[in-house]
């Protein structure tokens, strides 16, 4: 028990910064928010699931993925093919000359369910693609990056590359997934409408329930013996290589988790904005995630949740009255965090907020660290590495 | 493992036979000739650019062999994978201390306990009450007992050096390569490698890169010259030292 409560919460301190964090998306924004602002959150959450699998594999692994809105899309479009063939029924698409498909294909001149699709009739299959297919795309992309070596910039490059040709794909074949558009009027899910503000708050209940099961998960990954591979592996690769380890199978492995964590995400995403299309999939959403993580702070998990809400809040926020100013403003945002907060608002508050909260706490008791040899010793993320990584980044 | 009485005639742990590597058409090693014996410590010493270090990357195989083969205890490495190569037996400590900064002594040499080395086996490694029993049984050897809890960091630099020995130890390799060991260690600092590297010989082979002729003269029990990629003498310190082709490499430049 012990054990759990060491892994899972990582100890005293842990508990106490996921309960927060609970408190605020499970109590504080269902009590204070509209379902339509309420909706939105639940949108942003969807990011935070990219955001905290790039905590995984970026901020630990060192693995810089520019192309995780890939995972996120494939995820998405697997649940959005499901409920929009549940949208297709023959009743309700009687009037297109071929019934009972999807309305784009119909548009698209085509005449029978392509092979593709039919499995995504069962929701069991499609539940189970949500995960597996955007694990095993990642499963792909790593063997054949990790195996040769590929590292560093060219992996983030090849990431990205990887995300717009898929976004080129899912544009180009419109007849298969709807196209620029992409896959829109998702209707119900197994019956249950999923339109009205009733189902819109169940859902991001679902959402955030999930959300908090990848952070434990990544909790659990970060504070095994894997969590310390991969930070050791970050810094020293070499030596973890000659100490015995196929380090290819430890950033496959964790580039895989952070897939998946992306891939849920979108699946929520489609369920609760009703639609899927190429603009969740390319380069500048995959971007903008990692800036959620970088804001939030790349070595935190529950900083990437932060960091994403707060972004995705200035995104709506700013682009609503200056939409031009927007994307620099975002750029600029990057340049600063990584210059001179590389460990983001979790950084800020590791530095700063909490000798300001001990203040108010009873002394060093609430704080205070238990006898070493007990604890489950976890590295704590350091300001100083990261400074020196890019101090020494040519 | 063979009686150290019988190791003259046994067969060498390594056994490195014509090997040569080529980088650009630049010979680094040429056709070498190298066998370290059981329980011996075998210093390689040599003028810098002698591929001393390159020799080691290509036993470990951190580097490709052109041509040639190295064998250790009866198994070809030259073929084989980083991991397998240190699975087999072979550790090796790089020439500027490698250690993870940011993790404490006690984890550094967890890391290298030879368990959980697969990717759910790390996931569900337990610190078991066997790890850390030998954690602090090498810490203890290379005289970081009272360090466990520090971040790795911190320590000065001979420590660091000490510590990854000990993260090899923990492996419990047949066979430690050291890149130059003492460099940058104090006086005392070297006197107290020198003693660990005579304990930690016991039953197992040592390779030593090291540029310290007094270092070299208290530890080694065999020297091999290496100069352009080719062994230029062997043989005891003494005989070494009085080898004119030895002294004209060294001192002719």
């Amino acid at each position: 028990m012990k054990n759990a409560y060491e892994s899972l919460l990582g100890g005293k301190q842990g508990a106490i910064g996921l309960l927060v964090l609970a408190t605020l998306i499970l109590v504080v924004f269902p009590l204070l928010l509209d379902t339509f602002r309420l909706n939105m959150v639940g949108k942003y959450l969807t990011y935070a699931f990219v955001a905290v699998g790039l905590v995984l594999c970026w901020g630990y692994g060192g693995i810089l993925s520019l192309g995780q809105g890939i995972f996120f899309g494939v995820g998405g479009y697997c649940m959005a093919m499901f409920l929009k063939l549940e949208a297709s029924d023959p009743e309700s698409t009687k009037i297109q000359s071929t019934p009972g498909i999807p309305d784009f294909m119909d548009w698209n001149q085509i005449t029978e369910l392509p092979l593709m699709w039919q499995p995504f009739h069962s929701f069991s299959f499609a539940l189970l693609a949500v995960i597996a297919v955007p694990t095993l795309l990642a499963l792909i992309i790593g063997v054949a990056m990790f195996k040769r070596r590929v590292g560093d910039v060219y992996f983030s490059i090849v990431t990205q590359a990887i995300a717009a040709i898929l976004t080129i794909l899912i544009i180009g074949q419109q007849g298969l997934t709807g196209g620029v558009n992409g896959i829109t009027d998702l209707k119900t899910l197994l019956g249950w409408d999923i339109r009205p503000d009733s189902s819109k708050i169940i859902l991001y209940f679902v959402n955030a329930f999930l959300l908090l099961g990848c952070v434990l998960l990544g909790r659990f990954i970060l504070t095994s013996k894997l969590g310390r591979l991969l930070m050791a592996m970050r810094d020293k690769e070499e030596r973890v290589r000659f100490s015995g380890y196929d380090v290819a199978s430890f950033k496959i492995f964790v580039f895989c988790v952070a897939a998946a964590f992306s891939a849920i995400g979108g699946a929520m995403f489609a369920l609760q904005v009703g639609f899927m299309s190429p603009s969740f999939v390319g380069i500048v959403p995959s971007i903008e995630m990692v800036i959620f993580a970088a804001v939030g702070g790349r070595m935190s998990l529950l900083g990437a949740v932060y960091g994403t809400l707060l972004v995705s809040f200035g995104k709506t926020y700013f682009s609503e009255s200056f939409p031009e100013l927007w994307l620099y403003l975002m750029g600029g945002l990057f340049i600063v965090v990584v210059m001179y907060f590389p460990n983001g608002i979790a950084g800020l508050w590791e530095s700063h907020g909490r000798k300001w909260l001990s203040r108010f706490a009873l002394g060093n008791k609430l704080f205070g660290v238990p006898p070493v040899k007990a604890r489950v010793l976890v590295a704590k993320p350091m300001e100083k590495p990261a400074t020196r990584e890019l101090e020494t980044t040519p | 493992m063979n009686s150290p009485a019988g190791f003259q005639a046994a067969k060498p742990v390594l056994a490195i036979e014509g090997l040569t590597v080529s980088f650009d058409g630049f010979k680094a090693v040429n056709d070498l000739n190298l066998y370290v014996d059981r329980n011996e410590v075998h210093v390689v010493i040599g003028p810098n650019g002698a591929g001393k270090t390159t020799v080691l990357d290509l036993i470990c195989g951190k580097t490709k062999s052109t041509a040639g083969s190295i064998e250790f205890d009866g198994r070809e490495l030259t073929k084989m994978r980083e991991y397998d190569i240190v699975r087999a037996g072979v550790g090796r400590k790089f020439q500027n201390p490698s250690i993870y900064e940011n993790l404490t002594v006690f984890e550094n040499l967890e890391m290298s306990y030879p368990a959980g080395r697969k990717v759910f086996g790390a996931l569900f490694f337990q610190r078991s009450s066997a790890v850390i029993a030998r954690v602090e049984e090498v810490a203890g050897e290379i005289f970081l007992s009272d360090f466990l809890d520090k971040q790795a960091d911190l320590l000065s630099h001979g420590q660091k050096q000490w510590l990854e020995i000990g993260m090899l130890l923990m492996q419990d390799p047949a066979l430690l390569m050291l890149d130059e060991p003492v460099a940058g260690m104090s006086v005392s600092e070297r006197v107290q490698t020198a003693e660990l590297l005579k304990r930690i010989s016991q039953g197992r082979s040592v390779l030593v890169i090291e540029h310290d002729m007094e270092f070299v003269k208290s530890i080694a029990h065999r020297v091999t010259v290496l100069h352009q990629g080719k062994v230029l003498a062997e043989g005891s310190m003494e005989a070494v030292q009085s080898n004119p082709k030895v002294i004209e490499v060294y001192l002719g430049h």
